[in-house]
């Protein structure tokens, strides 16, 4: 039996909505796929890019942003902040040749665990279909390759 | 008494730093006068085995301009490092990939290829550089090309860090006298890893223009504004400018002339990856809610890659684009 692929997925969830739907699954028990570790931010706002692009480099196949509906965000329009980045972010991944569907966006309110629920589960599966991405791989591979690092960590001194 | 001993090394690079490192006129003359210049090839005659020849740290100052970009490259640093007190990692391509960086966009068979065919280029025979080569007289070598572009301090420790394409005679001149007060006991050295030759905020906080509220429903070429507003914010006006993200230190140059800062000074103090920074910059003047509009908004910047990482990739959070990670097969 060939070993199946399963993919490391961060989502991020904001406090006032995802954080709360994803808390109402488990009250629920409702299942999900258990590929995804949460984050828990105050808001999608709060989602610096790179956040994501630390995930996907170190080791993440994929990411869920998530936030409030549009016009729902506690702190007015932060969430039309994070959907704007997203967008430009995929076009960013996609120079670099990293597919811009490992990075998905979606709203979830505070009573939609059952949604959530579902977008884990069929992102889980979207990235599965992906592949690895294998960036930190790639990246600690080279550095063994390449050089002996040569640390020299005392402080300096100058003196003639 | 002996002198301390200055050298200069360039790696994979323009040769732009050294023409900087000229133009501090006549205070090259101090470092005559304060030095005793043991390697620069670009200046004088001195052969890789006269520094072999020296004891471990021996020089006192090794200015490195130049990313790693082949294997000898690699190997000089690793000299250098041995046998210099002070590295510097200087100007952008030893610190942060440069240019050079964006050869981590492709393959370096792809590089090979584009540069060995292009329109230009008189290769009849459609020859390619061979890393080993026999000759009736024996067999030769060049170095051969690393898979992709790495920084200075991806490869040997560095102790300190000049930003800049190239840095700003102003500020190499600055750094030279604080190395020569340091020799004379006036002053001390900044911390092992500090920035030097630069400022610590942004370009922005340089710059003469006039910053209001920054909405923006299209981003356009700079060429395609016409007249730009001499006054006004240039990213205001929808052109992409770098500035929100980019060390300050060269006194906002290029918005101060009318033309936008592509990001010579790399990143600003404390943001780690130099292209989220402007992600977040240029998605914060976008003025739209819908989807469909900000897609259409962002057409105007026909290729985020380079416009976020012109300088900066081998140094990012990715280091490179995919391509670069798989092995040659073009
Ligand atoms: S974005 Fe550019 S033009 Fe505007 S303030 Fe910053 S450096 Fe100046
Ligand atoms: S304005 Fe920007 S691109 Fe121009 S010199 Fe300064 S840092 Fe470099
Ligand atoms: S508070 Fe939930 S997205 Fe802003």
């Amino acid at each position: 039996m060939s070993e199946q692929f399963e993919p490391v997925i961060i989502c991020f969830t904001c406090n006032w909505c995802s954080y709360r739907a994803a808390d109402l699954a488990g009250t629920a028990r409702m299942h999900y796929a258990p590929n995804v570790r949460l984050v828990r931010l105050m808001c999608s706002g709060r989602l610096d890019p790179t956040f994501i692009m630390k995930a996907l480099s170190g080791g993440a196949d994929g990411v869920l942003i998530t936030g409030c509906h549009p016009g729902e965000c506690h702190y007015i329009e932060q969430n039309y902040k994070a959907q704007s980045r997203w967008l430009l972010l995929r076009r960013v991944l996609k120079g670099l040749g990293i597919a811009p569907e490992r990075v998905k966006l979606t709203w979830t309110s505070a009573s939609e665990g059952t949604k959530l629920t579902k977008e884990i589960n069929s992102f889980v599966e979207e990235i599965r279909d992906q592949g690895p991405l294998a960036w930190h791989k790639n990246l600690q591979q080279e550095k063994q390759e390449t050089s002996q690092h040569n640390p020299k960590q005392a402080p300096v001194e100058v003196t003639v | 008494m002996s002198k301390p001993k200055f050298a200069m090394y360039w790696s994979g690079s323009c040769g732009g730093c050294e023409i900087a490192v000229i133009n501090i006129h006549e205070k090259i003359l101090d470092v005559d006068a304060n030095f005793d210049i043991a390697f620069w090839p670009v200046a004088m005659d001195a052969k890789v085995k006269d520094v072999e020849a020296l004891e471990d740290e021996e020089i006192l100052l090794c200015l490195w301009n130049g990313s790693i970009r082949n294997e000898e490259n690699e190997h000089m640093a690793h000299l250098m490092r041995k046998k210099s007190k002070l590295l510097v990692s200087f100007g952008s391509c030893a610190t942060e990939g440069c240019i050079p960086g964006l050869g981590n966009l492709f393959p370096v068979a792809e590089l090979i290829d584009t540069a060995y065919t292009t329109l230009t280029t008189d290769n009849p025979d459609n020859i390619r550089p061979q890393t080993v080569t026999q000759v009736p007289e024996g067999e030769i070598t060049i170095p051969a090309m690393k898979d992709r572009v790495h920084t200075l301090a991806q490869v040997v420790d560095v102790d300190y860090f000049m930003p800049g394409c190239p840095p700003e005679s102003h500020q190499i001149a600055a750094v030279i006298d604080l190395v020569i007060e340091v020799l004379q006991g006036k002053a001390e050295l900044p911390p092992k890893g500090a920035v030097i030759g630069a400022g610590h905020s942004t370009v922005c906080e340089e710059c003469p223009r006039q910053r209001n509220l920054k909405a923006i429903k299209a981003f356009r070429r700079i060429q395609d504004v016409a007249p730009l507003d001499p006054e006004l914010c240039i990213l205001e006006q929808g052109v992409p400018c770098n500035g929100p993200a980019t060390r300050s230190g060269c006194k906002a140059r290029c918005p101060s002339v009318g033309a936008q800062c592509i990001g010579c000074y790399g990143p600003a103090e404390g943001v780690v990856d130099y292209g989220a920074r402007l992600i977040t910059a240029f998605a914060s003047v976008i003025d739209s809610k819908d989807p469909e509009e900000i897609e259409q908004i962002l057409d105007g910047i026909p290729d985020p890659a380079g416009q976020f990482y012109r300088f900066n990739l081998a140094d990012s959070l990715f280091q490179a684009g995919a391509p670069a990670f798989k092995k040659n097969e073009v």
